[in-house]
């Protein structure tokens, strides 16, 4: 689908050459039309191995094929260069790599470079939606062509300022100078180089042998905003009269309000200025949140049962159970079989849902980290019963996302409460709401099945059974509008992604990878690497097994059986830099794993520590449990812009990882999660953080890069699980190990949210 | 309503407001400093650590009403004026690792690790790896590794930590 494109382009004015616009503006406005050939075109036959021919990168790039021009850069006579990312940072740094890319073509220092996320644009389609670890991936040739365009106009208006030949001109650090060495800064020309009218301009982009920028690391753009506290995140905005505002939930899943019994009594609270029934409780508006709690757990209401009433970890299992494909005959040779479980998850990031809403009668105006904001504005719009175009949303920088911020129920819940309320709205959820009626990573078990004759891997069959995984958020639009276009039928958005994000990196002989999806009561979520970390572990758990049974090391064992040398090479490294195979005490152990997606490929060589002694230490309040002693990760993504950046990801990846594996989950009992506060939810802390820690990005190995913001998740969850499993000598087969053992004291549904504790003074130290 | 007055950043604010509204709203949403930030309203997260007459406290836990008119509130924009700089040597030390990813916790952090410093200092020492498994700041972004070394070189820095 983008062959011929590509094609045609490179026939028709040759290799590295790409059209751009110059709009018609009053300072320089440079814009890129065409996205290039980045990879291959779909094959004419179905196969097997689809992620050979077409991953989910292909897929979301191909759908922002058509808007991609729409992307421009703007030069001010301040000399600085703006450009509105359609996209939302959430952490993972591309604000950043973004501002790079644009020093680089432009030839201007980074911190002239002003990224900032562009409002809601339905005009985009497909090309405002973060996820898939695709913004990069998408958006580096467009970007560096409106950069180029730009770079073109501001030489040959400095042609005509200096009297010289374009020729003859050099940019750099923002500044043009000629042979005799007169200077003209970009910001005295920026008016000079802009257009009275749109056209069309050729440009070829800086060869990979000349960057200066794009591949050297470098800090984050806003690092001295987060360490000032003066970034802004949506609950920071000071949006007229938008007063905090907090809804009371109900005591189960997406149970509904019955009645309210004190809604006046309610509404004479200190602080308190409206309390309002939505359709997902009773909202308080108040003069602070503090007010606001107050409120929530003064309020009594008569609930409905929700849409999971009656339900638990068991009851969820026992469906699964019921929904798995079968693995088919048992074959007539050795195999080895295992089935995992994996409890539900929360994506928790530590800003909560939140959103500013301003409902007018005939508009209204949003503010929050949305990385869908197209379909949150359709959403927002139907929901208040407005034209779209007079729902203005604006994306303002996340304080994580972890696939949280693919949904906007925040958004839509300031919008119902201000609509109803009749005044602007600043509405958070509470940490105990997050947990419990926030988004999770879906319940899953994944069978596997191997059979082997001799040295030879025969077949693999992995049946992966889910809760359903609401994909609603437009990444499911855009896989449904390409789903036809692809070899694989119609088998619907779900089971698209699966194929297309699930690859089969070993020489296994015949393989099959299946999904099958049941449920859809519960809030789920594509949280952070979706359904790969679950995939991967259960799958490297059994290479070990296969691995033991053929009598062969399990590092060695993957590196014969692993399919190209950028797999092996990742792999060896991670081998050779983590010392494998080194003798370890009784009760600690290695692990190693291998993970590919997003055009990059990824190793972890963990070391583990699950003596008593270590297992058992104190920790108030806490999960000490086996400790992560040492972890090697290693990642090659084609051509990593930002290798600071870069490593910063793997690092979060990997502590994902490590709670995936070994700390972290929601319980299900009776209809709710148990979970309300981080000493619920064992994301890893310091006490579970590895002293020995090291990030490898190995030298480039290709002329584009590979998404980075979900790939360290899988490899580490496989490699602690596999390190365990050596440690212990048994192999898990229950994620997170610790989830039968409940570390802590539920709190109650009724209130919803916990009591503000009033003892601070007592822990000043 | 009951008027209430403490110092925040070298100032001295007074606030009408219902006594027992717990100071990070007072921050935040009646004296616009955001720099504070709410990860879970019980005192678990940290995420908004700050200072009272130099300790770690969160503000989430603390009526307003508990704070005397002497009272020295420090948030993390008020940090770097306590070393008379622009920015502390914690906060460079931040950006000499890159540590922050989305931000969030990262006010939170630093107050926490700049007490953390000037504790093992009264007592005599430098901070430990035992100390560092001790901070509770929740980072969901996961960028662990880099909080503890950069609390080291900002230790360093302010001349209580290993060199």
């Amino acid at each position: 689908m983008t062959g011929s494109n590509g094609g045609g382009l490179d026939e028709a004015i040759g290799r590295r050459r790409f059209l751009g616009y110059v709009l018609a503006a009053p300072t320089l406005v440079a814009a890129a039309e065409l996205v290039p050939a980045t990879s291959a075109a779909v094959a004419p036959l179905p196969s097997p191995e689809l992620t050979q021919l077409l991953d989910l990168n292909d897929l979301m790039t191909a759908a922002a094929l058509p808007t991609s021009g729409l992307i421009s850069v703007e030069v001010r006579p301040d000399g600085t260069v703006s450009f509105a990312l359609p996209r939302a940072e959430v952490g993972q740094g591309i604000t950043t790599s973004t501002a790079m890319l644009i020093a680089e073509e432009m030839a201007v220092p980074l911190d002239r470079v002003r990224v900032t996320l562009a409002d809601a644009r339905p005009e985009l389609v497909f090309n405002q939606l973060t996820g898939g670890s695709n913004t990069t991936f998408a958006t580096y040739t467009p970007i560096r062509v409106a950069a180029a365009v730009a770079r073109l106009r501001l030489l040959e208006a400095a042609a005509a300022e200096l009297g010289s030949a374009v020729g003859d001109l050099t940019l750099k650090a923002g500044v043009v100078t000629d042979r005799s060495g007169r200077g003209v800064g970009i910001g005295a020309l920026a008016e000079k180089a802009a257009s009275a009218r749109t056209r069309q301009v050729s440009v070829e982009l800086t060869p990979r042998r000349d960057f200066t920028v794009i591949g050297r690391p470098h800090s984050r753009v806003d690092a001295l905003d987060a360490v000032t506290g003066r970034k802004k995140f949506a609950m920071d905005l000071d949006v007229p009269g938008a007063k905090p505002t907090m809804v009371c939930r109900p005591p189960t899943i997406n149970g509904k309000v019955g009645s309210v019994a004190n809604l006046a009594e309610v509404r004479a609270m200190p602080g308190v200025t409206d309390v309002v029934v939505i359709s997902t409780g009773v909202a308080v508006r108040a003069e602070t949140f503090g007010q606001c709690v107050d409120a929530v757990r003064a309020l009594k209401v008569t609930w409905r049962a929700g849409t999971a009433a009656g339900k638990s970890d068991d009851s969820v299992l026992r469906q699964l159970e019921a929904a798995e494909l079968p693995l088919g005959l048992r074959p007539p040779t050795p195999i080895v079989e295992g089935k995992f479980t994996f409890y539900f998850r929360s994506n928790s990031a530590l800003e909560p849902n939140c959103a500013i809403a301003d409902v007018r009668a005939d508009r209204a105006e949003i503010w929050s980290a949305l990385k869908s904001p197209i379909v949150a504005q359709q959403a927002i719009a139907a929901k208040l019963n407005l034209p779209a175009g007079r729902v203005t949303v604006h994306v303002v920088e996340g304080g994580g996302s972890f696939g949280r911020k693919l949904f906007f129920d925040a958004a839509l819940e300031a919008a119902e409460v201000s609509q109803k309320v009749g005044k602007p709205v600043k509405l958070m959820w509470h940490r105990a709401d997050d947990a419990r009626q926030g988004r999770t990573h879906p319940m899953a078990t994944s069978r596997v099945r191997v059979a082997y004759l001799g040295d030879t891997v025969l077949s693999y069959k992995q049946r992966h059974t889910s809760v359903s995984t609401d994909l609603g958020h437009g990444l499911g639009e855009i896989i449904t509008a390409m789903a036809a276009r692809l070899p694989v039928g119609d088998i619907g958005f779900s089971q698209t992604f699966f194929h297309l994000s699930q690859a089969m990196s070993y020489d296994f002989g015949a393989s099959s990878q299946l999904l099958s999806e049941t449920d859809k009561s519960f809030n789920t979520g594509s949280m952070r690497n979706v359904y790969s970390p679950d995939v991967t572990c259960a799958r490297e758990l059994i290479v070990d097994q296969l691995a033991a049974r053929m009598g062969k090391d399990p590092y060695r064992f993957r590196h014969a059986f692993l399919r190209d040398d950028r797999s092996r090479a990742v792999l060896a490294k991670a081998a050779e830099a983590g010392g494998w195979g080194r003798a370890m005490p009784a009760g600690t152990a290695q692990g190693i794993a291998f993970h590919a997606e997003y055009k990059g490929v990824s190793a972890a060589l963990v070391e583990i520590d699950c003596r008593p002694e270590t297992v058992n230490r104190p920790v108030r309040e806490g999960v000490s449990g086996p400790r992560v002693t040492k972890v090697v990760f290693v990642v090659d993504v084609g051509l990593a812009v930002n290798p600071r950046g870069l490593e910063a990801q793997m690092m979060g990846g990997v502590m994902d990882g490590i709670a995936l594996a070994l700390t972290s989950s929601l319980h299900l009992r009776d209809g709710h999660f148990l979970e309300a506060s981080w000493d619920n939810y064992f994301y890893t802390r310091q006490w579970n953080t590895p002293p020995e820690f090291r990030v490898i990005v190995m030298p480039s190995t290709s002329e584009t890069p590979g998404g980075a913001g979900e790939l360290g998740v899988a490899a580490s969850m496989a490699a602690v699980a596999c390190a365990y499993g050596r440690a212990v000598g048994t192999m898990p087969t229950s994620f997170p190990i610790n989830h039968g053992t409940l570390s802590f004291t539920p709190k109650p549904t009724i209130p919803p949210v916990p009591p503000s504790p009033t003892d601070g003074l007592d822990h000043a130290r | 309503m009951p008027e209430f007055t403490f110092r925040v950043n070298g100032e001295q604010v007074t606030v009408d407001v219902a006594g027992d509204v717990r100071l990070l709203w007072v921050l935040r949403d009646i004296l616009g400093i955001t720099g504070p930030k709410y990860g879970c309203g019980i005192n678990v997260c940290k995420a908004c650590t700050s200072h009272l007459n130099g300790k770690a406290v969160n503000p989430c836990a603390i009526p307003v009403e508990d704070l005397q008119p002497a009272d020295e509130v420090t948030t993390i924009e008020g940090l770097p004026a306590t070393v008379g700089r622009d920015l502390h040597p914690m906060q460079q030390a931040w950006l000499d690792h890159d540590v922050a990813q989305c931000g969030y916790c990262q006010p939170g952090q630093i107050m926490a690790a700049v007490a953390l410093v000037r504790r093992a200092a009264a007592e005599g020492r430098t901070i430990t790896d035992a100390d560092l498994d001790g901070l509770r700041n929740i980072c969901r972004c996961g960028t662990y590794v880099r909080i503890r070394a950069a609390i080291k070189a900002g230790a360093a820095a302010m001349g209580g930590g290993p060199a």
